[in-house]
């Protein structure tokens, strides 16, 4: 074990950074990295190179060739470069590949080389064209910057909804000359996509509004010009690199320094990145010349000597700043440097006493059953620091990256757990499958060397690194991965196995008949799958038929239905919006059919299908009439063309004669439809209104839409009585009615002198109880007892008891031996005044009951 | 008084936990418009909106005005308008160009057992216009409470709405498999029940306190607006009526000659705890005033209320006219004396009491009398048109085309279109029947049903209001509530078994269905809590005599509805005012 520190090396005295191979690329590259445009994707991506750039090629004859390969180096695509000259390749956080021309116009492909859109970053750009682009990733999304020729910055902070936002000036204008070499790139972005431009010795913030100059603190005196920048990862830290040879190290907001270094180099460094890692207290800049490779940190205890490690470069490199580190590839390795995490310090360092150290060495000498095992565990156990020494064996198992080192720590954990009582298990379960899972995707053949960081710590879930899988199109591995961590179908296997579908539904050359049904074989009715993507997708490619048969697939009749409009089989979609029960869709697909059929056709699709017919006869109500008496119409419906007519008759029509000629065409169509009582009803309202409109005329005053009842009260309360008696044998009221109504209106006259020869003038059909109940509505109990003694036998207790004659009401139940009219009296009968009375009834009572 | 609950009924769910999803649901979808903007509310959603998130927690989350949305361009200052509207065409002609988002707010809580989901218009849109745009709606919502609260293993229904409801609710289910799967179920049966099932109960006039209050004042929303001659002030109170009022909770259910009794003797009681600060001690009375007071004042002002609504109520109701027309009502039910009864009616409409009033008692003669003869329909028909206005010809032609006014037609001849009609109704693919066929189908066969289900309670001397022995005592122990009924009979029996006749009777025959899961994870608790779901609305009369039933049964009732109705509202629904 001596020699597995042997790639150690002291950074100060607290820190030590390794650097070992993850890869040997055998990517057989024809040309040097330098002379090409590279993009590494952030999270062990892929990579991309863009050979025969324009600016080394005079003549533009030879066309390039966009290369993309995996972080192992395995080739993933290759074409040929047919559009204009690129100024800048990058990633996306969805992997997707941003090459930014010089026109601005900015090509998104595929990790297959696949084109997939195109967008541009401005009109503008097109004459100033576009000198040097940036992508960069922000919690919005990933966004790409571009510096014009006219010295503007463009930036969109999130490319998936782009949004152009042009940066303000710089003062001086034409500060940015042109002749430095672009590689010199002497602009960075903060977190919240404001830039930091260095011109000369200066350095600008530029923000949505406005640019001000910054001074970083600290700056040592004599600059004339910054050579390179850097933002760290997380977007909190910030180096400056100065021609003099300086590095200025602090946070990303400028307010504070960290350390300053000076390595007396003053040729412009090619590369200048971050290496740190989350929650280390170490900050180190990895610095990249041709030849030459220097990490360059701040150890907190000797601030002004800072340390630095120099590291030969065989070959031409390429540096990728990491969450966690910094990798290196070249031609022929791909090797990642990072600060050693402290558990693994703590195990590994040269004479560590460390309880995980002791752990290992005791597992290995148990394993040489050796005696020894028992003294190193009985001096954990001693010190009580075995579960620390557990735990440490497992979170440095994370952090290796060969396997039989992983193993054997592992295993150390695993002994260690024995002579624990109550360990909880997780962590080392989570670490063994994390681990396997890492080491799956870590292999060659998949080529995404993630660190155990990464992966666990927020910055990439499964979920993500599914995502990943499935844009590799390793969707074997996928589905192995969610069947060994055991992910619910919906999230894990389903979702792969319909991105799986999707891709094949693109495969041309296998038959319509066979891509359905091996969609079908493999999903079956596997939950959260929708064959309705699946079936858009399909669509996409142009594959209609193929698309109609992935839809029969579906289940969920609804989720067809936009597919189906889009693909013009608007009847079929009817049928299905109407089995989904949504009347939404109903209505969406009516709008449609209603486009798209003329009206005939339409109708008759209707026709078959109640349902929506009924909604569409909702929707005219409201927003067409005329439509919805054409349905009527077409159905011989003369009932509902009636009531059509009537509704138009109070609502659109307004002149006297439009409201009776509507009534007219309703009264018609009744007859049509035998409707004999309503063809009656509506002619006797046809009479009224004119009426009514003669009576406005000749006597002023409001008749018009009164109910006949009205109409006469109105006559009787404005004193036309010939008028009104006219009117009730015209419309033939009924007896009954009539008296009441007179009744009724003559005491709310209190021509109490009309009422009674109204009340002789025959004997009444309502009886004269109801004489009596209105007068004494009206608090006439003199008028009211007028009619009391008229009323008949049946109702003559109820009319002395309303005119308050207790009594004599007595008296007369008494009389008629009723039971419950006494029951009814004595009811009425209150405290002292009726005591008389109530005595009398009771009497009564009892007699009956004698009897 | 209150009838307590055996101590053995099972606890109901918690319901607030809907509104809680309804308020954050509101808020994530305000918070998708960032910065100040206006809110647009519909009239009927400005009540239910009320109930989830106050005035307060819509300006935290940075609406400036609210508006009643009017059929009119909107005008605003603010250049984001948000509009909360219900789907509806006749809206959404003045809301264009704007982004849509769903706030699937669909079950209102209004009290601890009913869950309202404040559509009114579900029973015009569905039972006269054959639209079953809201059915999707019901379905979503049970959807919603069986992810909420576990499945429901016993499933019965009756209707065609019901059934169709119940079917999507299972496709949903369907879909998002795995969900509910293996959730305990809290709620052990689920009953489904169309409200054309059962017209007759609607259209009673209510007599038990919390229907009385409902037909008297209106209670919109689960709150009451008492105007000033109940408050006895020159102010209107809106009051909220649900189980924290203690008052209330234990006067609703009760037959209205009894709630005087017990709000005197409540009176009575409450002086007495007042009075006992007379002999109290400083230490005794600062814990008096520090706990005792505020709640005592608190029962004082609902007591003063109550009563206040109690002698507005016997105003308006304890007149001859009220006795005679529960009368008439109680004549109808019993099918005797039906000359009289008619001659009733026709002095009800030749005397213009009320046009709604009047139009309830013709439905309701001809729902029990199975369609009115050819002579009265076309009489009655022409006295109301005389007195109340011939626009109502609308009315008359949509209460037909319900079921709810018809003309009795010779008998033999119905039954082979009948069959034919009910042939008809079993294809799926017909959907909705036509219009001339539905009204046949919607025959009432009142009278054989109630013979069947003995919904008129033989009497044998007085019925005891106070100590009710069945759920007639909802309408003073004149007549069982039907729907009450079948719902007692389906769950007693826990399927239709034995009910065929009743079934048919209904018209039911292809909409009757139960469906029993083998659920062994329902918990004998969770097996006797119900809900019953009226689709088209139900009545408190209905709400109250449930309410009985399960606290003799040890079950609790939990009562889902479209909306809260009485025979007004669905009188109203069918009428045709003029524009």
């Amino acid at each position: 074990m001596d020699c597995y520190t042997a790639n150690w090396n002291p950074l100060g005295d607290s820190a030590f950074y390794r650097k070992y191979e993850l890869y040997s690329m055998d990517w057989d590259l024809k040309e040097e990295l330098r002379d090409c445009l590279v993009a590494a994707a952030p999270y062990g991506g892929p990579i991309a190179l863009l050979r025969n750039p324009w600016r080394k090629e005079k003549a533009a004859s030879v066309r390039p060739v966009l290369d993309i390969y995996s972080a192992s180096g395995m080739p993933l695509a290759s074409l040929l470069w047919k559009s204009g000259p690129v100024v800048s390749l990058g990633w996306s956080a969805e992997e997707e590949l941003l090459c930014v021309q010089e026109d601005g116009a900015v090509l998104v492909y595929g990790l297959h080389g696949d084109f997939r859109r195109h967008f541009s970053m401005g009109n503008e750009v097109l004459q100033n064209r576009v000198l040097d682009a940036r992508i960069f990733h922000t919690e919005f999304g990933s966004g790409v910057a571009i510096l014009t020729g006219a010295h503007r910055f463009t930036l969109s902070a999130n490319v998936g909804d782009l949004k152009l936002r042009r940066m303000p000036e710089v003062p001086g204008n034409q500060v940015v000359p042109t002749d430095v070499p672009l590689k010199q790139k002497r602009w960075a972005l903060d977190r919240v996509a404001h830039i930091l431009l260095a011109v000369g010795p200066d350095l600008y913030l530029l923000d949505h509004a406005a640019c001000s100059a910054v001074t970083p603190p600290g700056l040592a005196p004599g600059v004339s010009s910054f050579l390179q920048m850097a933002v760290s990862f997380t977007y909190r830290h910030l180096a400056l690199f100065t021609d003099t040879g300086y590095i200025w190290m602090g946070t990303a907001s400028l307010k504070e320094k960290l350390c300053e270094f000076n390595c007396n180099i003053r040729a412009p460094p090619k590369q200048m990145v971050w290496c740190s890692r989350p929650r280390s207290k170490e900050r180190a800049v990895v610095v990249a010349w041709e030849r030459r490779l220097m990490v360059v940190g701040d150890a907190p205890e000797s601030i002004q000597y800072p340390w630095r490690l120099r590291f030969v470069l065989d070959e031409d490199s390429y540096l990728v700043p990491e969450l966690d580190g910094v990798r290196i590839f070249s031609r022929s390795t791909h090797e990642f440097l990072h600060e050693v995490p402290a558990a693994s310090e703590e195990i590994f360092k040269i004479a560590s006493m460390a309880p995980g150290a002791l752990l290992l060495e005791a597992q290995k000498e148990y394993e040489k059953e050796s005696q020894k095992a028992d003294e190193y565990l009985r001096e954990i156990q001693e010190l009580g620091q075995l579960t620390q020494a557990v735990q440490q064996c497992i979170e440095a198992a994370g952090h290796e990256h060969q396997p039989d080192m992983q193993k054997s720590l592992l295993r150390a954990a695993s002994f260690g757990k024995c002579f624990l009582d109550r360990f909880p298990p997780d962590s080392f379960v989570h670490m063994c499958q994390d681990l396997r899972v890492l080491n799956a995707v870590r292999d060659y053949h998949i080529g995404i060397p993630l660190t155990y960081r990464k992966y666990r710590y927020k910055q990439l879930t499964i979920q993500v690194l599914l995502d990943r899988l499935v844009l590799r199109r390793l969707y074997p591995l996928a589905i192995q991965i969610c069947e060994y961590l055991r992910l619910p179908e919906v999230q894990g296997v389903s979702r792969i196995l319909a991105h799986w579908a999707c891709y094949k539904v693109q495969q041309k050359d296998v038959s319509d008949e066979d891509v359905a049904r091996a969609i079908n074989q493999k999903l079956g009715d596997t939950p959260g799958v929708s064959y309705s993507d699946i079936a858009a997708r399909a669509y996409g490619c142009g594959r209609t038929e193929l698309a109609i048969k992935l839809l029969e697939y579906e289940p969920r009749s609804g989720e067809q239905v936009p597919l189906l409009l889009k693909m013009k089989r608007s009847k079929l979609a009817l049928s299905k919006a109407i089995e989904s029960g949504d009347t939404d869709l109903v209505f969406t697909v009516l709008l449609h059919l209603k486009n798209e059929l003329n009206r005939g056709d339409f109708f008759m699709t209707l026709r078959n299908q109640p349902m929506a017919l009924s909604l569409y006869r909702q929707f005219c109500k409201h927003q067409e009439l005329e439509t919805l008496k054409d349905l009527y119409n077409q159905d011989d419906n003369h009932q509902e063309l009636g009531s059509f007519h009537i509704r138009a008759s109070y609502a659109a029509e307004e002149r006297i004669e439009g409201r009776v000629a509507a009534l007219q065409t309703a009264a018609d169509a009744f007859y049509k439809a035998k409707n004999e009582f309503a063809a009656k009803a509506t002619e006797d309202q046809m009479r009224l209104l004119r009426l009514q409109r003669r009576l406005e005329d000749e006597l002023g005053g409001q008749f018009l839409d009164l109910s006949l009842h009205d109409t006469v009260t109105t006559l009787i309360l404005g004193g036309h009585n010939k008028r009104a008696e006219q009117l009730a044998r015209d419309f033939r009221i009924p007896d009954k009615r009539l008296w009441w109504l007179k009744l009724t209106a003559l005491a709310d006259l209190e021509d109490w002198e009309e009422l009674e020869k109204f009340s002789k003038s025959k004997k009444s059909p309502i009886g004269y109880l109801p004489f009596v109940e209105i007068c004494m509505k009206q608090h006439n109990k003199y008028e009211a007892k007028k009619y009391a003694s008229r009323v008949g036998p049946e109702q003559k207790v109820k009319a002395l008891l309303l005119v308050g004659d207790v009594a004599q009401a007595a008296d007369v139940a008494i009389e008629h031996r009723n039971e419950a009219e006494l029951s009814l009296v004595l009811s009425h009968c209150t405290g002292a005044t009726d005591g008389a009375t109530a005595d009398k009834i009771q009497r009564a009572r009892a007699q009956a009951q004698k009897k | 008084m209150a009838f307590p609950h055996r101590p053995d009924a099972p606890e109901l769910p918690d319901f607030s936990m809907l509104k809680r999803l309804a308020r954050d649901q509101l808020i994530y979808l305000l918070e998708q418009l960032p910065g100040k903007k206006d809110l647009f509310i519909e009239a009927d959603l400005m009540s239910p909106l009320d109930r989830i998130a106050n005035v307060s927690i819509l300006k935290q989350h940075e609406v400036d005005k609210l508006y009643k949305v009017e059929n009119k361009p909107a005008l605003s200052s603010n250049e984001q308008l948000c509009f909360l509207v219900r789907p509806r065409i006749k809206n959404m002609r003045y809301i264009a160009n704007v982004s849509c988002d769903e706030w699937a707010f669909s079950l209102l809580p209004l009290d601890v057992d009913l869950l309202s989901m404040e559509l009114p218009e579900f029973f015009r849109d569905y039972f006269l216009e054959g639209d079953q745009r809201w059915i999707n709606t019901v379905a979503q919502a049970l959807h919603l409470l069986s992810t909420l609260y576990g499945p429901f293993p016993n499933c019965y229904g009756i209707g065609r709405c019901a059934k169709m409801a119940y079917e999507l609710w299972r496709n949903l289910e369907e879909e998002e498999d795995g969900e509910t799967k293996g959730r305990r179920p809290e709620i052990g049966h689920i009953f489904l029940l169309d409200r054309d099932v059962d017209f007759v109960t609607a259209l009673c006039s209510q007599v038990v306190y919390e229907g009385l209050v409902d037909d008297t004042f209106r209670i919109k929303c689960g709150s009451v607006d008492f105007g000033p001659e109940v408050t006895s002030s020159d102010k209107s109170l809106k009051v909220l009526l649900n189980a924290e009022d203690k008052v209330f909770n234990e006067i609703r259910n009760e037959h209205f000659s009894n709630v005087f009794g017990f709000l005197s003797q409540k009176a009575r009681n409450l002086q007495a705890q007042y009075d006992r600060r007379r002999g109290m001690d400083i230490k005794q009375m600062k814990n008096f005033v520090s706990q005792e007071l505020k709640g005592l004042k608190q029962e004082h002002r609902l007591l003063s209320l109550h009563i206040g609504a109690c002698e507005s109520i016997m105003k308006k109701k304890t007149k001859q006219d009220f006795q005679e027309l529960i009368k008439t009502e109680h004549a109808l039910l019993e099918g005797f004396n039906i000359r009289e009864s008619t001659s009733y009616i026709e002095e009800h409409i030749d005397r213009q009491v009320s046009p709604i009033e009047s139009l309830r008692l013709m439905c309701l003669l001809s729902i029990t009398e199975n369609g009115l003869i050819p002579k009265d329909y076309r009489s009655l028909k022409t006295q109301y048109l005389q007195s109340y206005g011939p626009e109502h010809l609308l009315t008359f032609s949509n209460l037909r085309r319900a079921g709810l006014l018809t003309e009795q037609a010779p008998g033999d001849t119905l039954t082979a279109v009948e069959s034919k009609v009910s042939k008809l109704v079993t294809d799926k693919a017909a959907g909705k029947i036509t219009d001339a066929f539905s009204s046949l189908a919607k025959r009432s066969n009142f009278r054989a049903i109630s013979k069947k289900l003995n919904l008129i309670p033989r009497v044998d001397g007085e019925y005891d209001l106070k100590v009710p022995r069945d759920m007639a005592y909802v309408f003073s122990g004149a007549y069982v509530p039907l729907s009450c009924r079948i719902i007692e009979q389906v769950l007693e029996r826990r399927s239709w078994q034995g009910l065929d006749e009743v079934v048919r009777l209904l018209n039911c025959s292809d909409f009757a269905f139960t469906d029993m899961t083998k659920e062994d994870k329902a918990s004998s608790e969770s097996l006797r809590l119900i809900l019953v779901v009226f689709l088209g609305g139900c009545t408190f009369s209905e709400i109250s005599a449930l309410r009985f039933l399960g606290r003799e049964k040890g079950h609790r009732f939990i009562f889902l509805t479209t909306a809260v109705t009485n025979s007004a509202r669905l009188m109203e629904a069918m009428s045709e005012v003029k524009a």
